[in-house]
């Protein structure tokens, strides 16, 4: 049993080692602006085909409305998910993941870990699963799930999913009782820094722009342009008349998508979206993700076979 | 006879959904064994997070062989005929036999069915049960297209006889069945083998495993009752807690937790609701100050410090919460003590249903309508008005937004914060009740009226815009809605005339739906006609009424709400705002009880007729006093329902039902065969027969009794008078030959018979009595 982690950039180190020893793919964040690290095409697109994949990787996720300009002790409009996604679950995945947690330092000889029903669903990504939150002594520090449907695909085979909610985990971890103290680096760096000497000014400034300044014209008129390009992308005939090549560009498309559905989220922090409308804008970022998710399972990675 | 053990081992199970899945393994499986001829003494199913087990108890080891026969068709008959049965019998042509039947020679089949060994039953009957299971929702997993609720992992199933034991062979997807299993996911993970059920729950308690939940639970509420006890604390019950959490563990270990003081301050119901619904955990009070000073918390595992690590964490969690708590309660305290102002204006942003509008349009119909139920209730009319306008105004505080559950009891505290009076804030809580059959109905007057208002409201509006209940689909509880009505009525002895006040509910949906422009045709405008209390039929008998409404309803400037609608004595009459007078009375021939309110109504007899069934009064009784005049005022109804059910019980009211109906028959049969209406008085000069005379005299008597009784509302009086009929009428049909050969007498003979039927039917609708 490996000591405890003394900040939460070593939590995150210590996560990535684990899942790189149990042969994980460890890739780096998306590099779009995304609401959770499900919404990685790492995630969302390699989840459909029947192609096996393996990765884990840190997701910083953005949630506009949970902005408290840095004062709350546990809410941020910028936090860090990992990710880890396996297809086809492993048996053992439990096991797997309880490891995880012992490498992070949570003994299971000394804490209560259990896994309380959650079922997971994302009406954007028209997606569905069955699992757990995972409970450390009464805290959720985990969500568990076993990819169903992804896109409205069914999922054969079903991938395991596990999302780690790094701060809140970490906070438990390191014993803090505000995010913004947490250790980011070692205590013991020449140049100690917490957490809030890294985030709590960006957390003001953008929950600030969320709330009160983002242009919001200019948001419905990214939103609006974001959903056309999604539909001009996948419009666009298989065949490449430059190369001569099968070139379905599914995740252009989908980086399309994404853009959408953040700028939806945008809108809502900006209360701008009415209770109707809300359900209407779903809807729409579930067409396009559907969409991509039919474009990805007619290319290769998507187990498409010519 | 062996012993069957089968466990079905997986990865953790839905607390909620555990009882129910270990009783569908037991009917699968058992009603398997019994259709394959596999009796067994006893059965028993427990689960835990991670397992379904059932234990059966000598079991036949093999089923009796068993001998079928099937008649075919006749020889000769076409091969596809032949052919086809041999298919479904599931025979060979040479199988069949040929015998003598009445038409001619036919083919039997003669179907041997071997016994068959318990194991092979069984293992079919479970490979069914796990493909078949009827989870509320399962899941696939890894690369395998089996279901469950969630990944199975390995299969128990052994047969134990004092030979020794054998595992019953079966492959489910590659899961293959064994004699192994393990015990707790930490304490205990190793595998090991079970020979039977006993060493099985032995094994596993030694392997930290609890197998049954209500040991679990008993072990737990034990443990948090003593050690509570201790400390001079008691142990909030909450029974569904309990299941639940004894549905979380395998191995419960019970922690008794502090909550900071500074959470002392919050309701009790709120520091209860956020540490159950987040937490599961149980509260604890202080027996004497009643204050939930402390809390329970079950680990699933004991640990070398005896779980202080655990409820630290626990502790951190709960504060974390409570603050969240304390934080919503503090800003709602500001709100509410400022006037709610604007969780009032809120509510006009919130959506109570499509086309019944939004919460505010809702509560301005309910402040509207439990005006004018006020004095009908005793209350002050300007304190329900208030009562109902603040009556919702907590769905718009944060502590409701977090805690759905709390509404209404959240309104009450807000609104005694805000200074209104203590009949205020009970309505704010109360006027939701009741909601079933059997919990409490409020009597204050001012939560009676808000409470009528809230439900009737609800009910005419779906009515309104045909959403009613049908079948088995009620997806607005509209008859928990009627049932709380009638039990609000009940409760308080209310002598309210529900088709007025429905009548008036219907009022603002019509101006709602005239607001939304929609007033170019006919059509449209005979529907609010209706809606105002006027039959389609009678608007051509009242054109200019409907020609006068029909242009003010089609002026742009119009508004419902200038048609003051009145309830009168004489029925309803409408003046616009103009001035100009739309009285209709009911000497205009108009019929009052429109279409929608008639439905309503009877929606109301309905629930009433199973609420009084379950106390003993049949429904033929409720269908005759449904009939009379007035049945709209339940109260009334249910006291003739009594008294008739009453009277119907004594030997005389029994009696009299059959001579009322061999009058009443009689009396039909000639009315229909001469033609005419036997509805002339009849006089006591043409009586011949004593007991004639005495029919009169009794029915003279019965009269001068009844008729005020009936008037003063006093059935009990009124229906003895009619039963003492009993023997006068008896000895008339005894002694008396109705249809006399003179006609004078015959037709002055059915004249009494007519008496008869109006008296009787003047106390209630006895054609409708059965038996």
């Amino acid at each position: 049993m490996a000591d405890k982690p003394r900040s939460f950039q070593e939590i995150i180190l210590r996560l990535q080692n684990y899942w790189a020893a149990k042969g994980c793919a460890i890739l780096q964040p998306y590099d779009m602006e995304v609401g959770a690290g499900t919404f990685h095409p790492a995630t969302t697109l390699r989840a459909l085909g029947n192609k096996p994949w393996a990765a884990a990787y840190v997701q910083p996720s953005r949630r506009p409305t949970d902005g408290r300009y840095g004062e709350n002790p546990n809410r941020l409009q910028h936090y860090y998910q990992y990710q880890v996604i396996i297809k086809p679950s492993p048996p053992d995945l439990q096991a797997l993941y309880l490891g995880s947690l012992e490498a992070i330092g949570i003994d299971a000889s000394m804490h209560d870990l259990r896994f309380v029903e959650d079922d997971w669903e994302s009406p954007t990504l028209g997606a569905w699963g069955l699992g757990w939150e995972v409970w450390c002594d009464g805290m959720e520090v985990s969500q568990f799930t076993y990819f169903q449907q992804v896109g409205g695909h069914d999922c054969k085979p079903v991938s395991g999913e596990l999302t780690y909610g790094l701060e809140r985990l970490a906070m438990y971890v390191l014993e803090c009782d505000h995010v913004m103290d947490m250790p980011f680096n070692d205590p013991d760096s020449p140049i100690a820094m917490t957490y809030g000497d890294v985030f709590l000014q960006t957390e003001q400034e953008y929950a600030r722009w969320n709330f009160d300044v983002a242009d919001t014209d200019v948001l419905l008129q990214h939103f609006k342009d974001a959903e056309a390009e999604c539909g001009r992308i996948l419009a666009a005939p298989a065949d490449d008349p430059k190369t001569g090549r099968r070139i379905i560009m599914a995740h252009p498309a989908y980086d399309q998508c994404i853009k959408a559905s953040h700028v939806f989220n945008l809108l809502d922090a900006r209360g701008v979206i009415s209770v109707t409308e809300r359900q209407a804008y779903i809807g729409r970022v579930r067409t396009l993700a559907k969409a991509c998710a039919d474009a990805f399972v007619q290319t290769e990675a998507g187990g498409f076979a010519a | 006879m062996p012993d069957l053990l089968i466990e079905l081992f997986s990865e953790e199970i839905p607390a909620r959904m555990q009882g129910k899945a270990a009783a569908d393994l037991q009917k699968l499986v058992t009603d398997g064994l019994v259709e394959a001829g596999l009796t067994y003494k006893s059965v028993a199913a427990f689960s835990t997070p991670r397992r379904l087990t059932l234990s059966v108890e000598d079991v036949l080891a093999e089923s009796k062989p068993v001998r079928e026969e099937r008649k075919g068709p006749k020889v000769g008959a076409p091969d596809q005929a032949i052919d086809g049965f041999l298919r479904g019998a599931g025979v060979t042509r040479d199988d069949l036999e040929i015998r003598d039947d009445k038409k001619g020679q036919v083919y039997f089949a003669v179907i041997q069915k071997p016994g068959r060994l318990a194991a092979d039953v069984i293992a079919e009957v479970l490979e069914g049960a796990v493909r078949n299971f009827p989870w509320p929702k399962s899941m696939r997993w890894g690369t395998g297209t089996l279901k469950w609720v969630r990944p199975l992992h390995s299969i128990v199933c052994i047969l134990t006889d004092e030979a020794g034991v054998d595992v019953v062979p079966l492959d489910i997807d590659g899961i293959v069945s064994g004699n192994t299993t393990r015990g707790h996911r930490f304490l205990s993970p190793d595998a090991f083998t079970v020979t039977g059920f006993d060493d099985y729950e032995a094994k596993l308690k030694r392997a930290h495993v609890m197998l049954r939940a209500d040991e679990r639970a008993d072990m737990i509420w034990n443990d948090a009752t003593n050690q509570a006890f201790a400390l001079g604390l008691e142990v909030v019950e909450d029974r569904g807690l309990l299941v639940e959490v004894a549905g979380l563990v395998e191995w419960p270990v019970v922690l008794l937790g502090q909550i900071d003081p500074s959470f002392y301050e919050l309701p009790d119901e709120v520091l209860q609701t956020s540490m159950k619904e987040h937490q599961k955990f149980f509260s604890v009070r202080n027996a004497k100050t009643g204050q939930i000073e402390r809390f329970v918390t079950v680990a699933n595992t004991v640990t070398a410090d005896d779980g202080a690590t655990i409820l630290k964490g626990n502790q951190k969690v709960l504060f974390a919460r409570l603050s969240d708590a304390k934080f919503f309660w503090e800003n709602d305290l500001r709100i509410a003590k400022a006037g709610m102002g604007p969780w009032l204006d809120s509510l006009s942003n919130v959506t109570f249903h499509n086309k019944l509008g939004t919460q505010k349009d809702r509560i301005d119909r309910i402040v509207a309508l439990a005006s004018e139920i006020a004095p009908l209730v005793g209350a002050d009319v300007a304190e329900v008005a208030e009562a109902a306008r603040v009556a919702k105004a907590d769905l718009s505080s944060e502590m409701v937004y977090e805690f759905p559950e709390l509404q209404g009891l959240m309104g009450r505290y807000y609104a005694s914060k805000a200074g209104l009076s203590d009949a205020i804030a009970a309505a704010a809580q109360e006027h939701y009740s009741p909601l079933g059959p059997s919990d409490d109905v409020p009597t204050a007057p001012v939560s009676v009226a808000v409470a009528l208002a809230d439900k009737l409201d609800t009910l005419t509006g779906f009515w309104w815009f045909d959403e009613k209940p049908t079948g088995s689909k009620d997806p607005f509880a509209l008859r928990r809605a009627a049932l709380g009505v009638v039990r609000l009525i009940e409760s308080s002895q209310l002598q309210i005339n529900l088709a007025n006040i429905i009548q008036s509910a219907l009022t603002p949906y019509l101006a709602a739906e005239i607001g939304r422009e929609l007033v170019d045709n006919d059509e449209f405008v005979t529907r609010i006609l209706r809606g105002l209390g006027l039959k389609t039929g009678d608007f051509d008998y009242n054109r200019d009424v409907f020609d006068t409404l029909k242009a003010k309803v089609k002026s742009s400037d119009f508004v419902l709400r200038d048609l003051q609608h009145k309830n009168a004595e004489t029925g309803s009459f409408w003046i616009l705002s103009d001035g100009t007078d739309l009285t209709l009375s009911r000497e205009t021939g108009f019929d009052y009880i429109d279409p929608e309110v008639k439905s309503l109504v009877d929606f109301f007899h309905d629930r009433l007729k199973v609420y009084l069934k379950d106390q003993g009064i049949r429904h033929d009784i409720i269908d005759a006093c449904i009939a009379m005049d007035g049945s709209d005022d339940l109260t009334l109804l249910v006291k003739r329902a009594k008294a008739l059910a009453a009277t119907l019980a004594t030997d005389d009211g029994e009696n009299l039902i059959q001579g009322f109906k061999r009058a009443n028959n009689i009396l039909t049969k000639e009315e229909a065969k001469d033609g005419v209406e036997y509805s002339f008085g009849a006089d006591p000069k043409h009586a011949q027969h004593d007991s004639e005379r005495s029919l009169f005299t009794a029915l003279d008597e019965a009269e001068t009794v009844i008729a005020p009784a009936m008037a003063a509302q006093d059935f009990g009086t009124a229906m003895t008078a009619m039963a003492a009929l009993r023997g006068p009428i008896d000895a008339f049909f005894t002694d008396v030959q109705v249809n006399a050969d003179q006609q004078v007498v015959r037709r002055n003979r059915l004249n009494l018979l007519s008496r008869i039927r109006k008296t009787c039917l003047g106390v209630a609708d006895l054609t409708r009595i059965e038996g």
